[in-house]
């Protein structure tokens, strides 16, 4: 069992305090360096032209408009398409499914979509969206493509929150003479909002920070897209051929600070508004 | 009125059903466009050829993805090295020995590192770290151990909240019983709860492994994409993914079907490493309950 | 000679005000009997005496708990050895995900002993003290998770006395088990008295009554009366003791 007979355990207990709390302090540190140099080499480039404008000479001058447009909007059709077959996935798991074999295969395909690399996501993308559906380098391609990255992220966190609504709630629905649906739909999804807003965003922050799965799907057109159909070019995307083709390196430093600081939001509001829910239904 | 409501409580139920079969579905298209798209380069150059060839040179129709695999297994398995004991300490520090006060600032901590997008990490890795690693040992900075650096940080969030859930998730009577005996905090750690999650931190190992491997641009960014076996953790190397990511943007005819086989080399490996951890699973969950239960 | 004397203990978790003043005295080599209804601070007390509530975060504790006239909050005390010489054993039955042998014999191991022959012997010793021998002793391999409730309570307890405490703490040992375990354990309550102070909560009235010899009645974190069992069963002092024991209220 490997009980030390060299140190006693009082003085290992001594130790092992110091290298836990060291091992706290190192990742805290990785945190603030990479996050802080980030910001202060990026928060130079910050004004109102680099995020309103449009960039000049591939990047070199101007503003990265287009990319946070492009990034919102693929992100946007992402979670418009991956939340009800993430949603709707999650509720058939727990309150439907009798089939244990069916029930088994669908959480061993939901484990094997979320194992996939995202590039092989992006030649997916590519090879069906792109070519054989001729959606060609669009930002539909693109939302298709990271709406596919999502959806685990989505169900699995809603089978597991939907999962953990106690059964009393369904009794007392179902005790009213409520059907099935009406039980789900107005007692034990408003009961789950909560952890479903979690996994939505969650699935939103990794599509939003994708590059690898929509170079081959989205372009790199550095126009505003406007329709569906146009290409365009996300914050990620922008920002590797920023930095990997030599053009700017202060834009790049901006870049990644809009992208982090856009990541950052998100969490941090969506955190606040589902701690006011959970706290308004519990009646606190 | 009885019979529309059943009628639509049926649709809903086979609506859902479709949801929840979707993964399955897109499992599938997604195996058949890259295996049908993989073909030619297969059934032109042979798959062994693939898989054992040493040399990747397109334009010579050289298709050898072998120096490539070992890429992708090397960053892997040193990144692991490095995440692994870090996280470990860190998750079992945030789950049993921080005060509740310390927990607060790490919990943020931690879904911040993982919120932060992959290439804004390589991005810090091709400015911070190729330049230090240059100085500090030689050669052009790009390298295996610059890659593993950049991945060990990336896989960190990943390997310490899941561990962290699966330690928290032990029952507390053990822990009781065990301090209630005289047992310091360490030594319950160490022999009671650690065996005890070891299920869920090997989980917790397999997700960081499946994040390392898949991992694209960021080692784009450092790792130099030579396609040979690297002699030394300075060496540069090229990573399965990054191959595809790399020659995706130009290529056409068999050197674009290869890069679908590299995708596919690149799923066998990924279904092995699964295959692996999946025994290991089995076999500490079977020793946590006393062997044979 | 007592064994353990607090001197008007207050016990707060957070704003919560457990223990009002508990002044109390419990003798050595017999039974305590702890008795009140759900919430009335007895198990809080009970761990306080090995200090288990520590574990609990915004525990706070006023006035003195003495062992043997030392007090055991004392910071130059180690909680490690007070646990060591104060066993407890839970309401739940709770053995380690391990083998039977493993679970007796962890105590020994992390206190330092190494001997393979010593701790064989002890762990032998310590089943047939909790009348488990007879029932394990061919399958001590096995994982004690395997074992029934009554055989894992037991199994509990000898794992506390391998460990050779000078108090053993119960809290509710039988709350989850059935009549003829609940049996089993109290016999062996009686035969561990002799050597051993031992300090048990119980819900149950008949319990206190076929354990212990003394019993202490707590009600909304205070003592209301100590006394002999015998006594205070027959003839109360209190109107609330006897509202209680009669099932008035509770």
């Amino acid at each position: 069992m490997g009980f030390s007979k060299i140190i006693p355990p009082k003085i290992a207990q001594k130790i092992m305090n110091g290298v836990f709390i060291a091992s706290g302090i190192v990742t805290l540190l990785i945190l603030v360096l990479i996050l802080g140099y980030i910001l202060v080499k990026g928060l130079p480039a910050f004004n109102l032209e680099f995020i309103f404008g449009n960039p000049i000479d591939s990047g070199k001058e101007g503003g990265i408009f287009p990319m946070i447009v492009s990034s919102l909007y693929v992100t946007l059709i992402a979670g418009l398409i991956a939340t009800p077959f993430g949603v709707g996935a999650g509720v058939y798991m727990v309150e439907y499914a009798n089939n244990n074999r069916i029930v088994r295969l669908i959480r061993f395909g939901a484990e094997t979509l979320a194992s996939i690399p995202s590039i092989v996501f992006g030649l997916f993308g590519l090879a069906f969206f792109v070519v054989f559906l001729h959606l060609g380098w669009s930002i539909l391609s693109g939302g298709l493509v990271l709406a596919i990255m999502a959806l685990p992220t989505i169900f699995q966190v809603s089978e597991v929150t939907i999962s953990s609504i106690p059964n009393s709630y369904r009794e007392g629905s179902l005790g009213l003479g409520a059907t099935k649906w009406q039980t789900i739909y107005k007692v034990v999804l408003p009961a789950a909002i909560p952890g479903i807003v979690t996994g939505v965003i969650l699935g939103m922050t990794r599509a939003i920070s994708e590059a690898a799965a929509v170079m081959f799907s989205v372009g790199a057109s550095i126009q505003t897209p406007i329709s569906i159909f146009d290409p365009g070019r996300p914050l990620p995307l922008h920002l590797y051929m920023l930095a990997t083709e030599g053009i700017s390196l202060e834009k790049a430093f901006g870049t990644a600070a809009v992208l982090v600081i856009l990541v950052l939001i998100i969490t941090i509001v969506t955190n606040l508004v589902v701690d006011r829910y959970q706290r308004k239904i519990m009646g606190k | 009125m009885q019979k529309k409501k059943k009628l639509v409580e049926y649709l809903i139920e086979k609506g859902l059903f479709i949801t929840a079969i979707f993964s399955i579905v897109i499992i599938l298209i997604i195996f058949i466009f890259i295996i049908n798209e993989g073909i030619p380069a297969i059934s032109e150059y042979g798959f062994l050829n693939f898989i054992f060839g040493m040399t990747w040179a397109p334009s010579d129709s050289q298709f050898g993805v072998f120096p490539m695999i070992i890429g992708s297994i090397c960053v892997t398995l040193l990144s692991l090295l490095m995440a692994v004991p870090l996280s470990l300490l860190c998750a079992i520090f945030m789950a049993e020995v921080a005060p509740d006060s310390v927990r607060k600032v790490l919990k943020p901590v931690i879904e911040t590192l993982s919120g932060i997008p992959s290439v804004v990490y390589g991005f810090f890795g091709l400015i911070v770290i190729v330049p230090l690693i240059r100085e500090q040992f030689g050669g052009t900075g790009f390298s295996m151990f610059t890659a593993s650096l950049i991945l060990t940080v990336m896989v960190l969030p990943t390997i310490i909240s899941v561990s962290q859930d699966a330690i928290r998730s032990v029952p507390s009577e053990y822990r009781e019983a065990s301090l209630g005996l005289g047992a310091t905090n360490w030594q319950t750690i160490k022999n009671i709860i650690f065996p005890a999650a070891l299920p869920g931190i090997i989980t917790a190992i397999i997700l960081g492994m499946g994040r390392a491997i898949g991992e694209t641009l960021a080692v784009i960014m450092v790792a130099g994409n030579v396609p040979l076996i690297p002699g030394s953790i300075f060496d540069p190397l090229r990573t399965l993914t990054s191959n595809i990511a790399l020659e995706m943007g130009y290529a056409t005819g068999i050197h674009y079907s290869a890069l679908f086989t590299t995708a596919i080399v690149l799923f066998i490996i990924i279904i092995v490493l699964l295959l692996v951890a999946h025994y290991f699973q089995k076999k500490y969950s079977m020793d946590a309950y006393g062997g044979h239960a | 000679m007592n064994r353990i004397e607090s001197k008007n203990l207050q016990v707060y978790f957070g704003d919560n005000h457990i223990l009002k003043g508990i002044t109390t005295e419990i003798p050595k080599n017999t039974v305590t009997a702890l008795i009140g209804p759900s919430g009335c601070g007895k198990s809080t007390f009970l761990r306080t005496l090995n200090r288990m509530n520590d574990l609990i975060p915004n525990f706070k504790k006023e006035g003195e708990v003495l062992l043997d006239g030392d007090d055991i909050y004392s910071p130059r005390l180690d909680v490690a050895d007070l646990r060591k010489k104060v066993g407890m054993v839970f309401q739940k039955p709770n053995p380690f995900p391990k083998s039977i042998f493993e679970n007796v014999a962890y105590g020994l191991k992390i206190h330092g002993h190494d001997d393979k022959e010593f701790i064989a012997q002890k762990v032998e010793e310590s089943l047939k003290s909790a009348a488990l021998w007879n029932e394990v002793e061919d399958k001590l391999d096995n994982s004690a998770l395997g074992l029934s409730g009554g055989q894992q309570q037991r199994l509990c307890i000898a794992r506390t006395i391998a460990t050779n405490p000078e108090v053993i703490l119960m809290d509710e040992p039988c709350s989850a088990l059935d009549p003829i375990s609940t049996t089993k354990i109290e016999d062996l309550i009686q035969k561990l008295k002799k050597e051993y102070t031992i300090i048990i909560v119980t819900h149950n009235m008949q319990q206190a009554t076929r354990v212990s010899k003394y019993t202490s009645f707590f009600l909304h974190g205070e003592i209301v009366e100590s006394n002999f069992t015998d006594k205070i069963f027959v003839e109360p002092k209190e109107q609330k003791t006897e509202d209680y024991i009669t099932g008035r209220f509770g």
